[in-house]
């Protein structure tokens, strides 16, 4: 019964919802955005789990004082103020249970939620990201290191691209004829980006399709059981 | 002399009343939401302005063109509904208003997804069938996979370093096919840890891939006989943000520098910060996305990647099932048959011929 209901479920929705793609009458488009509707809720109480397992893990490792349990104070004291300023005053427009705090915002220029938000989160979420542009060097150069034929492919495509994305690829081949205007670096990067890139990426698309085709296939007709924690 | 003329006249008015049409029709084969108009006006409009007047609402001015002819579709209407419209043609001296009004209609199909409907009946039958096929007993060749075959290498290396595990269920939440993909890779992978007895951590990006994932991961360690060994500590909550998700996991991988790290689901912006931080800690790291913009990032900085349809198969592959593994052949046979389509519709084209196009497209309705 434990496994027989869920796959029961999961073929009924699955049908219902592959059903609805191809009919626009109602009932079906109403059931599918009722179905929306409930996933939405249930994500709501959901997130109640994860600040459970949030405030568990780190309060157990504070605790019990594990390695680096510094960093775990840190961000317990980091969701307690947010939810705290959060719940007190608001954020934006809205208002929490004591106000929109006229006098704080005097001070701060904004709610305290927001000024930890755009002084605190924001950049520091920003500085993740930049980190980017140094792990792609990264990569590339280990990347482009030459091995073989591939990698050595690789790094002249690479290279073309690079040099025909920035202005100096016009100044290089800028010269050429109209006639031989192909070779000119910028529309040898275009043509690279728009062939066999776009080749390469629309077969990895269409087998990552038929892959989703056949692995709802065999959820929605209970073939594939594993993702409710077994097969019996 | 005055005859004539009268029928002039007449034909010259006819004519004008002819050039000067407004149409209002329920849009075929849609969820009776949007309505069709269009107009052919003299060439010597100014301005046509077209509005819509429902009952007592005011009229809610549409377009406002220059153009003598054309069509507008109204969108985001109520099914089943009566609208009126009412065009106004400004010309240089004089204005003209013409009506039409037409009545919403849910339809009982898409038409224009006739195409698709027809590829994914053809598609879901050749599966179904591949999986009877084996369930009478025909053996299939699968091709290896090195992806999932070096799962056991990664355990293997994991436990005799007495390192955990770091598996990654992507950032997408469970209505995304690659997360539950993913949770059936780490079911498998779950249960293999359980009989190593080697740790295996989860951080988790949403709650509800947190609650499916600590099933998963129970469930595993029962049928391996290790409940004892379960630890639910292990599969835990970060954050909903990404890069605060992608700051937490970096900080797992350097401080408890797992032996092998597992990247399997959706990944966006965050995959390249992940991998190169795993490749920097030294792991084994095996990736698997059908993101195809984060495939090369995966490619470059991973042992092994499952590419686009490897990570939906990786559940079939694993179960070594010979119910799952055909359905892997009715994939193989969607790919020969959109192969073919693609080759057929080339020729087509080159010999001028769309309908293959069109059909496929949704155009023909």
């Amino acid at each position: 019964m434990k496994r027989s209901l869920p796959l029961f479920f999961a073929f009924i929705v699955g049908f219902i919802v592959l059903l609805s793609e191809f009919i626009p009458h109602s009932p079906f488009n109403q059931i599918v955005s009722t179905l929306e509707g409930w996933f939405m809720i249930i994500s709501g109480f959901a997130i109640l789990l994860g600040q459970i397992s949030l405030i568990r893990m780190n309060t157990h490792k504070i605790a019990h004082r594990l390695p680096n349990w510094q960093y775990h104070l840190a961000g317990l004291i980091s969701f307690a103020l947010m939810l705290s300023f959060g719940l007190l005053w608001g954020m934006r427009e809205t208002p929490g249970i004591l106000g929109d705090a006229p006098g704080i915002q005097a001070w701060l220029g904004l709610k305290p939620f927001d000024y930890l938000f755009d002084n605190a989160y924001l950049p520091l979420s920003a500085t993740l990201f930049s980190l980017l542009a140094f792990f792609i060097a990264s990569a590339a150069y280990r990347a482009f290191i030459i091995r073989g034929l591939e990698s050595n492919l690789l790094m002249i495509t690479a290279i073309i691209v690079i040099i025909g994305r920035t202005s100096i690829g016009t100044m290089f081949t800028g010269w050429l004829p109209e006639n031989l205007q192909f070779w000119h670096f910028p529309n040898l990067a275009d043509f690279i980006m728009e062939y066999p890139n776009t080749a390469a990426q629309r077969a990895i698309l269409i087998s990552a399709g038929l892959g989703i085709v056949g692995s709802s296939l065999r959820i929605i007709l209970g073939i594939e059981r594993s993702y409710l924690g077994g097969d019996k | 002399m005055r005859k004539p003329l009268l029928c002039l006249l007449f034909l010259s008015l006819i004519s004008l009343l002819m050039a000067n049409s407004f149409s209002a029709k329920d849009t075929p084969w849609d969820d009776g939401k949007s309505i069709d108009l269009s107009w052919e006006l003299s060439p010597m409009v100014k301005r046509v302005e077209i509005s819509r007047q429902n009952g007592d609402e005011p009229a809610r001015i549409l377009l406002n063109t220059a153009e003598s002819s054309g069509s507008f579709t109204d969108n985001e209407l109520q099914p089943n509904n009566e609208y009126h419209y009412q065009l106004k043609a400004f010309f240089q001296d004089d204005d003209l208003t013409l009506l039409a009004s037409a009545q919403t209609k849910e339809q009982w199909f898409y038409m224009g997804k006739l195409g698709f409907l027809i590829l994914l009946l053809i598609i879901c039958i050749a599966i179904i069938y591949y999986i009877h096929a084996a369930r009478a007993g025909k053996e299939f060749f699968i091709r290896r996979i090195a992806g999932l075959d070096c799962m056991e290498e990664a355990i293997g290396r994991a436990t005799e370093k007495g390192k955990p595990i770091l598996y990654v269920p992507g950032i997408s939440d469970l209505d995304d096919i690659q997360t539950i993909a993913s949770l059936t890779i780490l079911s498998h992978l779950a249960e293999r840890t359980a009989e190593y007895d080697t740790e295996i951590i989860v951080p988790c990006r949403f709650s509800m891939v947190l609650s499916a994932a600590k099933e998963v991961v129970r469930e595993a360690y029962i049928k391996a006989g290790r409940l004892d060994a379960y630890k639910a500590d292990n599969i835990f909550y970060l954050t909903d943000d990404q890069f605060g998700f992608v700051a937490g996991i970096d900080g797992i991988m350097l401080r408890r520098k797992p032996a092998a790290n597992f990247f399997m689901g959706s990944f966006y912006a965050e995959s390249l910060i992940l991998a190169e931080t795993g490749f920097a800690t030294g792991a084994i790291q095996t990736a698997g996305t059908a993101q195809a913009h984060q495939l090369p990032f995966f490619v470059v900085t991973c042992d092994y990647t499952l590419i686009g349809e490897e990570l939906f198969a990786a559940s079939a592959y694993l179960s070594k099932d010979p119910q799952q593994l055909g359905s892997l052949k009715g994939h193989d046979f969607g790919k020969l048959l959109i192969i073919l389509l693609i080759v057929v519709g080339v020729i087509l084209e080159i010999l001028g011929v769309s309908n293959l196009k069109e059909f496929i497209a949704g155009a023909i309705s």
